[in-house]
């Protein structure tokens, strides 16, 4: 009966949007609204030694000023209490060890990263709090300050947070096979050391939030820009101690997340208590400089890899030791971290593992998930050791490749791990020797016009699998409205995701009710008071099965009711395009819309007994997670004189499970690959060592535009995982995975007998000439030469 | 709130069609007036540092970062803001149907900026080449799309309006 599914339906969300009647939170400016400005600290490790806030208490327009000092008490500091779960079986099976500290919303002693909030202004308006900022006086002495996570873990290294003896948040170590006598046996061992480097997710929409207290029932509620309304809701609940039912948290339309809009934020906390305390509404809009220094970043990771192989290129042992960069305040435990660990060894079949990661707080902004989370750093590092062992054996980079890939015979495949929820890790599904020559046959065209006009052309890949549809659940409610039409409440909300349509899909097929009449509700905690949020490549599994398993619900309660007022068993009826018919077609038919009615207590004759509403809630809990997976391949020219990369063509052959709107499904690989583009040629978050923020504004981090977007050409190869009824993956955030690893494969590969090691990224041209010097050839006079070793 | 009040100026716009006339603060930006004086919020602002185009306007039929520009400054010129494009209830514009109809959108946060950018480049150059048309649509950010489909929707643009030109 599934008609939708599978279908690429218009989004139902555009038409507002594109009237520019689309609600954002920086768009609700409820009556008497006022408006926040913080100060934020300008230095990277300070003590707070003063701040005069009475001038501005008493400038123009200003309602309140206050600092840490006076919200202690008043605010219990944040407390992650995600960061301190680690299931048993992970600490078992790798001694994982997580330590947290609260992280007060104000600081009332000292800073500890740029950008840190250190007092907020309340005014009539932006401007005039902004002005007001400008009257504080603040008195801070310098502290020593540590940027680099390495240096941090370093004995003596200043301390980051006073409490603990040293840098350390987080720490594990798994192990399986023999990983010492494969390396003594390797005929081949390439080692080297690579870094992913610090990001910026920089949805369009920065963060905001606008909270009201409601004059009728004291209700505080809180609209804000972000991916997780419900978690927001319960943690509110406890830093201003209120029963959560006192509270509405309302995600309205939300431009972009990207992981970081799944993180709760100092500001968040703060603007619904000034609600309360000055008794307007408040609103908060960050702009872009807060957002470089104050909204969490992705990514900063190093590793010190090695691989062991055998004479053909069969990987026998991975050893990886990782650094890990926290920032400021440990907030989130072993969610990027070990991510990092579930996803290095990919899609290949190794017998020997050792991985250990260290993980480290430093004075910089808080690292949380950034699409991938995780991911893209362990196969940027297992993809350009890969790489190099390929070159190191003498065979294709592809090649090798296909020798170690995971057989599709070999599914389920079981990689001795834990998952970060605790269960096995799996792979469900999956055919990776597909994915690779699928993507292969995209970037085959030998030999390139270019290498022929004699420029340097390389070739890269990099393969990965995702673990998707994390739980721990995702709830949906079902009810149907007057006029037959069907609301769909989900606590998943949507930054761009087109849940409205896609779960609108999911439920018409479920239903047998028109996609028309179903309007799809996400992120508002009032119509519906449990939810998850929409994070980590997770909503269409556990929302889309939560909504699936609801709608069944539903579809069973109407025909039971139908069949009570029709006198016919329910078993005999069926629902089909908003009708509620005998399966015989004998007999009489019953809309939708009438069922309503008849039952509506407004109807005098309604029959006794039967249900006055027609509704069904459902809870998925998705169990283990499913694997999507892909190989991406980049074709790329390199200009050895000027370092200026161009991409010639990017392919990616991807398995996201059972697609349910191809269009939208495309849309989403699309703009993950781009932001992986970004960070692998023009992206990055730099501080200096004083940890000052160097790339505070759109003009020194560079998003790709447009003018940057190279072909690019997509394969599916679908393999539908048995794990969920509806065998769907996730895929919000495969795209952007896989680009830094293949596009550095393929710089490197165009400038291989220069002796180029490409170990970080971004490619900008002056990195670059630098590898080319550094790699001992003289790029400008071998121009033309074209390069060797060219996967065919 | 008088005892704040600052010098204002007065000025004197229209913004889709409409004549508006107000006293506002030198420093008042443009993208403020028109989102909070105006009350057309469709008009977005990532940046205000005028990199991203989320602001973009048409102002005396060029595109303009409303976040770069004073309202004193536009003074008045003659606005046209997303609102302007499609009448409420009437059928879309033909830009912002060929944007529905290639996905060229997710989050929407970024669109008003496309649609002002390519009803600008389209009004004034029908059939742009290949160069001319992403060189127009590289002075605005989006990050959810990847721009492919932006680029499409702008080509499926000119398509329409050539069409609706012809009848
Ligand atoms: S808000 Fe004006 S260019 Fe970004
Ligand atoms: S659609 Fe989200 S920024 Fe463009």
């Amino acid at each position: 009966m599934s008609e939708l599914i599978g279908r690429s339906v218009p989004r139902v969300e555009d038409e507002r949007l594109l009237r520019g009647e689309g609600a954002y939170v920086d768009d609700l400016h409820p009556s008497g609204c006022s408006e926040a400005a913080f100060l934020r600290s300008p230095q990277a490790h300070a003590r707070i030694v003063s701040i005069d806030v009475e001038e501005a208490r008493s400038a123009p327009g200003v309602i309140a000023v206050l600092t840490g000092a006076d919200l202690a008490g008043e605010l219990e500091p944040m407390v992650f209490q995600i960061a301190r779960v680690v299931p048993e079986t992970v600490r078992a099976s790798t001694g994982a060890v997580s330590r947290v500290h609260p992280m007060p919303a104000i600081p009332a002693d000292r800073a500890t990263y740029v950008g840190q909030p250190l007092a907020v202004v309340v005014a009539e308006s932006r401007y005039l709090a902004e002005d007001a900022l400008e009257l504080i006086e603040l008195e801070l002495e310098p502290l020593p300050a540590v940027v680099d996570p390495e240096a941090a873990l370093e004995p003596g290294a200043p301390l980051v947070e006073p409490e603990w003896e040293d840098n350390l948040a987080l720490e594990y170590r798994y192990r399986r096979g023999d990983v010492d006598a494969a390396f003594e046996q390797a005929a081949v061992v390439v080692e080297e050391v690579f870094h992913s480097h610090r990001h910026v997710a920089s949805p369009i929409e920065t963060r905001g939030v606008v909270a009201t207290v409601d004059p009728l029932d004291g209700t505080l509620a809180v609209s804000a820009s972000t991916q997780t309304p419900h978690q927001l809701r319960d943690f509110l609940a406890g830093a201003l101690r209120r029963a959560p039912e006192t509270l509405r948290v309302r995600a309205p339309d939300v431009g972009g997340g990207f992981g970081p809009k799944g993180a709760i934020y100092p500001e968040d906390l703060v603007i619904p208590y000034l609600a309360t305390r000055v008794g307007r509404p408040v609103k908060w809009i960050e702009d872009r400089s807060e957002h470089f220094a104050a909204t969490t970043h992705g990514r900063e990771q190093v590793h010190r890899i090695a691989l062991a192989a055998d004479a053909d290129g069969r990987i026998l042992a991975v050893r990886d030791s990782i650094v890990h960069n926290c920032g400021a305040y440990h907030t989130l435990g072993l969610v990027v971290p070990y991510n990092t660990l579930t996803h290095l060894i990919g899609p290949y079949d190794v017998p020997a593992v050792d991985v250990r990661l260290r993980a480290a707080i430093t004075n910089t902004g808080v690292v949380a998930p950034y699409r991938g989370a995780g991911r893209p750093e362990a196969v940027f590092a297992m993809e350009r050791a890969v790489t190099r062992l390929a070159r190191a054996v003498g065979i294709d980079a592809a090649e090798l490749r296909a020798r170690n890939l995971i057989a599709p015979e070999a599914m389920p495949y079981a990689t001795g791990m834990i998952y970060r929820d605790g269960t096995e890790q799996v792979y469900d599904s999956g055919d990776y020797p597909k994915l690779l020559a699928r993507a292969r046959a995209l970037v085959e065209e030998e030999p390139w016009a270019e290498r022929a006009a004699g420029r340097r052309v390389g070739v890269g890949y990099a393969a990965y699998v995702e673990g998707t549809g994390v739980g721990p659940f995702e709830s949906a409610a079902l009810t149907v409205l007057g006029g037959g039409r069907v609301r769909v409440a989900t606590g998943a909300s949507s930054q761009g995701q087109s849940h409205r349509t896609t779960l609108a899909q999911i439920a018409a097929d479920a239903l047998g009710v028109p996609f028309e009449r179903i309007e799809v509700v996400g992120g508002d905690t009032a119509a519906i008071a449990a939810g998850f949020g929409t994070i980590a490549s997770r909503s269409l599994v556990v929302a889309g099965n939560a909504v699936a398993k609801a709608a069944a619900e539903l579809r069973a309660a109407v025909l039971d009711a139908a069949g009570s007022l029709l006198g016919a068993p329910p078993e005999s009826l069926t629902l089909a395009d908003g009708t509620i018919r005998p399966l015989d077609g004998d007999g009489p038919e019953l809309p939708l819309a009438d069922l309503a009615g008849a039952l509506s207590p407004f109807n005098p004759r309604r029959p006794a007994g039967a249900p006055t509403e027609l509704h069904a809630k459902a809870i998925f809990n998705p169990g283990p997670v499913t694997y999507a997976a892909g190989v991406h391949a980049a074709v790329v020219a390199v200009d050895p004189a000027t370092g200026a990369v161009e991409i010639l063509r990017y392919a990616v052959s991807h398995d996201c499970g059972r697609p349910v709107n191809p269009a939208i499904a495309e849309g989403q690989v699309l703009g993950g690959v781009m932001q992986g583009i970004g960070g692998a040629l023009y992206e990055e978050l730099v501080y200096d060592p004083d940890g000052q923020l160097r790339t505070g504004s759109f003009m020194d981090y560079l998003l790709p535009t447009a003018g940057e977007m190279p072909e690019i050409r997509l394969v599916h190869v679908d393999c539908p995982t048995p794990l969920n009824p509806l065998g769907v993956k996730g895929l919000g955030e495969g795209g952007a995975i896989g680009p830094p690893a293949a596009i550095a494969n393929a710089v490197e590969d165009a400038l291989a007998d220069l002796g180029v090691v490409v170990r970080a990224c971004p490619l900008t041209p002056d990195r670059v000439r630098a590898l080319i010097r550094a790699g001992g050839g003289d790029g400008g006079a071998t121009a033309g030469a074209g390069a060797t070793e060219v996967a065919a | 709130m008088s005892e704040h009040a600052v010098q204002q100026v007065p000025i004197r716009v229209t913004v889709n069609g409409r004549e508006l006339a107000a006293e506002v603060e030198p420093r008042l930006l443009l993208s403020d007036f028109i989102r909070h004086h105006a009350g057309l919020t469709g008009t977005h602002v990532g940046c205000e540092h005028g990199v991203c185009g989320a602001c973009t306007v048409l102002v005396d039929g060029a595109p303009q970062r409303s976040c770069l520009v004073f309202a004193a400054q536009a003074d008045g010129a003659e606005i046209r803001t997303v609102e302007g494009l499609a009448e409420p209830g009437a059928p879309l514009h033909p830009v912002q149907q060929a944007f529905h109809e290639e996905h060229g959108m997710q989050c929407g946060f970024c669109t008003s900026g496309f649609l002002m950018t390519t009803v600008a480049l389209l009004e004034e150059t029908p059939h742009p080449s290949d160069e001319q048309l992403v060189d127009a649509l590289s002075g605005n950010l989006c990050r959810c799309t990847g721009y492919r489909n932006i680029v499409a929707a702008a080509r499926s643009a000119e398509r329409k309006l050539a069409e609706a030109g012809d009848e």
